[in-house]
């Protein structure tokens, strides 16, 4: 049987796949079928009759969506049959469908109004009541107006296909159906936005822009995710210069049709009250507003005066994982042009000592589309589904196809996709556990073992479930290993990583990391880290990393997009440093008496929507977007603050026009350079494996605590994944502590506590305390660090 | 805590011994990984063991059993009316109204129905020994118009006959 067959709609010969379904056919052909339950992206239901259509020899209208092809067949679409078959189905759509399009959020781009425009008869013949449907609560993301469904269950089938979780379903029967949650619950899933994108009708809408705005209103912009590494492309809408909504932009080398919440809803923190209107200095203990050149001129000269007192190497700069390339190029290239390579954006990591053996950025190993043709994948300290929630999607496909998906894990995560093996450990035995792994992969591969790996290996033994996930890692033929966000503050990072490549390399499978923020991997090509230049190169002048800066105390600071008190790994750490620096300048969309109480210059940036910039993903793609909305006169996009500091400081080599030239001189050293970088094996000194005795810290990253912006998100962080309020103890170390649930206590850190419930899960191992950063306003100490627990 | 593997309290220990052994026999009959092609026997059968009507704990029971989401037995249960949410009399009078028993007078039945035990469709007695319910067309139109009391079926009803059953009943 041949790959194609032919058929013809409308008279027009169309060459089509076998099994295809008729509309795909016409879709293809760019002839028109109207149809509300059928999407490319979700199964066939055939339930909304929309697509009815005219196929030669049939006896009545048959629905395009789910009408094979067959070679010759004869379709008509505009036939007499099919257009009176579209305008009774239209007809009968509307019976219960209400006429508030004046009020209806989805008027402007909704499919009912275009089709039944269309397609529909000019007047009703119905004269009955309509049937009325109790709106449902599905949390703060999604409104609803349940009225308005046609029960074309595509939201239902989003759920069961792609999110992973079924949480809307269609109780009821005939004109009883009702779309809603079991027993109204909220829906949970990280992408449930999309049932916005998805739905035809006014029904799901968008609840922080109800109301708001018409889409014919907004201009619309090509933009990318700020928030994970897989940089999502966006569709910002604006009206007079400020971010209406943001939507995904079909890609489908990266997020397909889909955005995850985070990405979809951040935009509400853009006219946060706390945002920084006008640049502030601190003259005293008074904070005063001045213009830009008064600010700049402070802050130059501040900085100034400690490299002449203190010298150079006292000056540090931190930057966000989410800073644009250029961002980040310029603020190295002007601290390396003052004589400091104090500069970092790896805020959360606490083990550096592989520094010289990374490659030349954390990559993905494949690219983002490949990800879903794994056959097995070893996830390390990662919860994907909710760290990177395109990412997961790819994955869940993969597993959706029968790939074996294990993971080494400090918690048991849920995720929406079944785990063959999971490894649940506490954190100081994850690096044993993935020793068992490399152990038992060394008995069943012919591959040469890293150097020194044997003897590493000596003492280690594998058990059955390392053997299983190793044999699975070994015979498949696309494999990964990925290392992720979570396992980023770990304090044996390094080992986890060395292990992670010998596993890797014995497997003969690929190894990714899946870094935090937008653009780690474009930091690690500016040569925003402390040993190298931009392009992976050598730098002579070396520099501290996070910790050590924050760790020996520096007389100066200069901090772009980061809140110490939430951006580090050891946050009590990071607020100390920088309250004891003498001079502190902030770059910072936002406001916040903290920074008031460190920094001694505050400058007004741009937030992602409001920057040009380029964003570099975790396959190494450069992803370049112009500035969406516009800020009010005193903020500035960060790059031409730099650009300006760069030139006061006379750096030399700042008189850059536009972003994209800082871009293109990045890129074509970059280029020229051809750097090759690859990650180096370097054997562990010692195999970790003593357990301490005091509790330990899980201080795992939250999907809504990841970044200035998307704490500020109002929505956000009114869902389920937001509010964890308690710290979570295992059962037996619950009684151990002499804790019950609901129980008050008082953990600390070093020198600092917070008084917090507590809840027993036996998702959290023994002897370890599962308290996420920033949880109740906490700065504490490391993430991964001994805790105390004191009942009160 | 949503990104926690939740062990929430289970349910199923709300099925009875005899019933799962029942459910697992339907289970036995679909592939492995098909559970939940068991699902309108095992709401069938958590029904029967629960005095007729399915509690909402019940159904979480049979879908947490089958592996699957409450939501999507909560579908099946509403779906069809041959399952009730809501408690049920001693003896449920299922009366079909569906085309072929109205042609041949299901609205003589229906009303004869209401009169004798003072209740309208979709009611309980006070006395908890009936309940009337509308149900579609349970496929026995030879003998129209038809009732169904428990898994019994009675045809060709006129207001005697539907009395004579009525009082042979508990």
């Amino acid at each position: 049987m041949s790959d194609t067959i032919n058929i013809e709609i409308n008279g027009i010969p169309v060459e089509v796949r076998t099994g295809a379904m008729v509309i795909e056919a016409a879709d293809e052909a760019g002839i028109t079928i109207p149809r509300f339950c059928y999407h490319k992206k979700l199964s066939v239901a055939a339930n909304c009759r929309m697509c009815l259509i005219e196929v030669e020899k049939a006896p009545k209208p048959v629905p395009a969506c789910a009408t094979p092809v067959t070679d010759g067949m004869k379709v008509f679409t505009k036939s007499p049959l099919a257009l009176d078959a579209q305008q009774s189905v239209m007809e009968f759509l509307l019976i219960n469908h209400p006429l508030d399009c004046p009020i209806c959020d989805q008027g402007g781009e909704c499919d009912l109004q275009d089709i039944a425009i269309g397609f529909g008869k000019d007047a009703s013949r119905y004269n009955e009541s309509k049937r009325v449907v109790r709106n449902k609560n599905l949390g703060s993301l999604i409104s609803t107006d349940m009225t308005r469904c046609i029960h074309c269950t595509r939201c239902v089938r989003f759920g069961q296909e792609v999110a992973g979780i079924m949480e809307l379903g269609a109780p009821g029967r005939g004109e009883f159906t009702e779309i809603g949650t079991y027993m109204e619950r909220a829906v949970s899933s990280e992408l449930s936005g999309n049932v916005i994108d998805l739905c035809p009708v006014g029904a799901l809408t968008s609840k922080p822009y109800r109301y708001t705005g018409r889409p014919w209103e907004n201009e619309s912009h090509a933009h990318v995710s700020p928030h994970d590494c897989l940089g999502s492309n966006l569709q910002i809408e604006t009206r007079r210069h400020q971010v209406m909504r943001v939507l995904p932009r079909e890609n489908e080398a990266i997020n397909e049709m889909w955005l995850s919440d985070r990405d979809r809803f951040s935009y509400t923190a853009l006219q946060h009250e706390e945002r920084l209107q006008q640049p502030l200095i601190k003259q005293g203990s008074e904070w005063r507003q001045v213009d830009w050149e008064t600010a700049l001129a402070y802050a130059i000269d501040g900085l100034q005066r400690v490299r002449k007192v203190d010298g150079a190497e006292k000056l540090a700069a931190l930057i966000s994982p989410s800073s644009t390339i250029e961002e980040m190029y310029l603020l190295q290239k002007l601290m390396r042009g003052v004589g400091s390579a104090n500069i970092d954006h790896r805020l959360r990591q606490s083990d550096f000592s592989d520094d010289d053996g990374q490659p030349l950025f954390p990559a993905l190993g494949c690219s983002v589309a490949e990800l879903e043709d794994r056959d097995a994948v070893l996830l390390i300290g990662s919860n994907i589904r909710k760290d990177q929630p395109i990412a997961g999607h790819r994955l869940r496909k993969a597993s959706r196809r029968g790939a074996h998906i294990m993971c080494v894990n400090p918690v048991d995560y849920a995720f929406n996709f079944p785990v063959d093996e999971n490894i649940v450990v506490h954190p100081e035995l994850m690096a044993r556990e993935l020793a068992s792994i490399a152990k038992a992969l060394l008995t069943l591969t012919a591959n040469a073992a890293p150097a020194g790996l044997n003897v590493l290996l000596e003492n280690v033994e594998s058990g059955d479930a390392h053997l299983t996930i190793a044999r699975h890692l070994q015979t498949a033929s696309n494999a990964s290993v990925l290392i992720g966000t979570q396992a980023m503050s770990h304090p044996q990072l390094s080992t986890l990583r060395a292990l992670a490549l010998a596993i890797s390399e014995l497997a003969g499978a690929s190894l990714g990391y899946l870094t935090e923020g937008a653009n780690a991997a474009g930091a690690w090509i500016a040569g925003a880290v402390p040993h190298r230049r931009h392009a992976g190169e050598h730098s002579p002048l070396t520099g501290l990393h996070t910790r050590e800066m924050l760790n020996t105390g520096m007389s100066a600071y200069l901090l772009l997009n980061v809140e110490p008190e939430q951006d580090c790994a050891n946050p009590a750490a990071a607020v100390r440093a920088v309250h004891e620096a003498d001079f502190v300048v902030s770059l910072t969309p936002y406001i916040t008496d903290d920074m008031r109480a460190y920094a001694d210059v505050l400058l007004p940036v741009a937030t992602f929507a409001e920057t040009s910039g380029t964003y570099v993903n975790a396959e190494g793609k450069w992803q370049s977007f112009a500035a969406s909305a516009s800020t009010a006169d005193d903020i500035k996009p960060a790059w031409k603050v730099l650009r300006v500091m760069g030139n006061l400081l006379d750096v030399g080599g700042f008189d850059y026009l536009t972003s994209e030239d800082v871009r293109d001189e990045l890129k074509g050293q970059f280029e020229t350079l051809t750097p090759t970088l690859k990650y180096q094996w370097q054997c562990p000194a010692v195999m970790p494996t003593k357990v301490s005795k005091d509790l330990t810290r899980i201080g795992h990253l939250g999907m809504y605590s990841i970044d200035m912006v998307v704490r500020r998100s109002a929505p956000l962080q009114a869902t389920a994944d937001a509010q964890i309020e308690t710290a979570i103890v295992h059962s037996v170390t619950a009684k151990q502590q002499g804790l019950v649930a609901g129980d008050t206590v008082r953990v600390s850190q070093g020198g600092e506590s917070v008084t917090i419930s507590i809840a027993v899960a036996d998702a959290v191992p023994e002897n370890c305390v599962f308290l996420p950063m920033g949880v109740g306003g906490a700065v504490l100490g490391d993430a991964y660090g001994s805790i105390e627990l004191a009942k009160v | 805590m949503s990104l926690l593997q939740q062990r929430q309290a289970s349910k199923t220990h709300l099925l009875n011994a005899e019933s799962r052994q029942d459910i697992d026999r339907w289970v036995a009959k679909y592939p492995a990984d098909r559970k939940s092609s068991a699902v309108m026997a095992a709401l069938r059968i958590a029904q029967e063991q629960n005095a007729g009507y399915l509690s909402n704990d019940l159904i979480e029971a049979v879908a947490e059993y089958l592996e699957m989401e409450a939501i999507a037995a909560y579908e099946v249960a509403t779906f069809y009316s041959m399952y009730d949410r809501d408690p049920v009399g001693r003896h449920k009078i299922s009366v079909c109204t569906n085309i072929s028993c109205m042609l041949c007078g299901s609205d003589d039945v229906v009303a004869h129905l209401e009169k004798r035990l003072g209740i309208k469709l979709g009611e309980t007695s006070d006395d908890g020994r009936f309940t009337l319910k509308e149900v579609e067309c349970l496929g026995a139109c030879v003998e129209a118009p038809m009732f169904e009391v428990a898994k019994t079926y009675h045809g060709n009803l006129t207001p005697d006959k539907i009395d004579k059953i009525l009082d042979e009943l508990d």
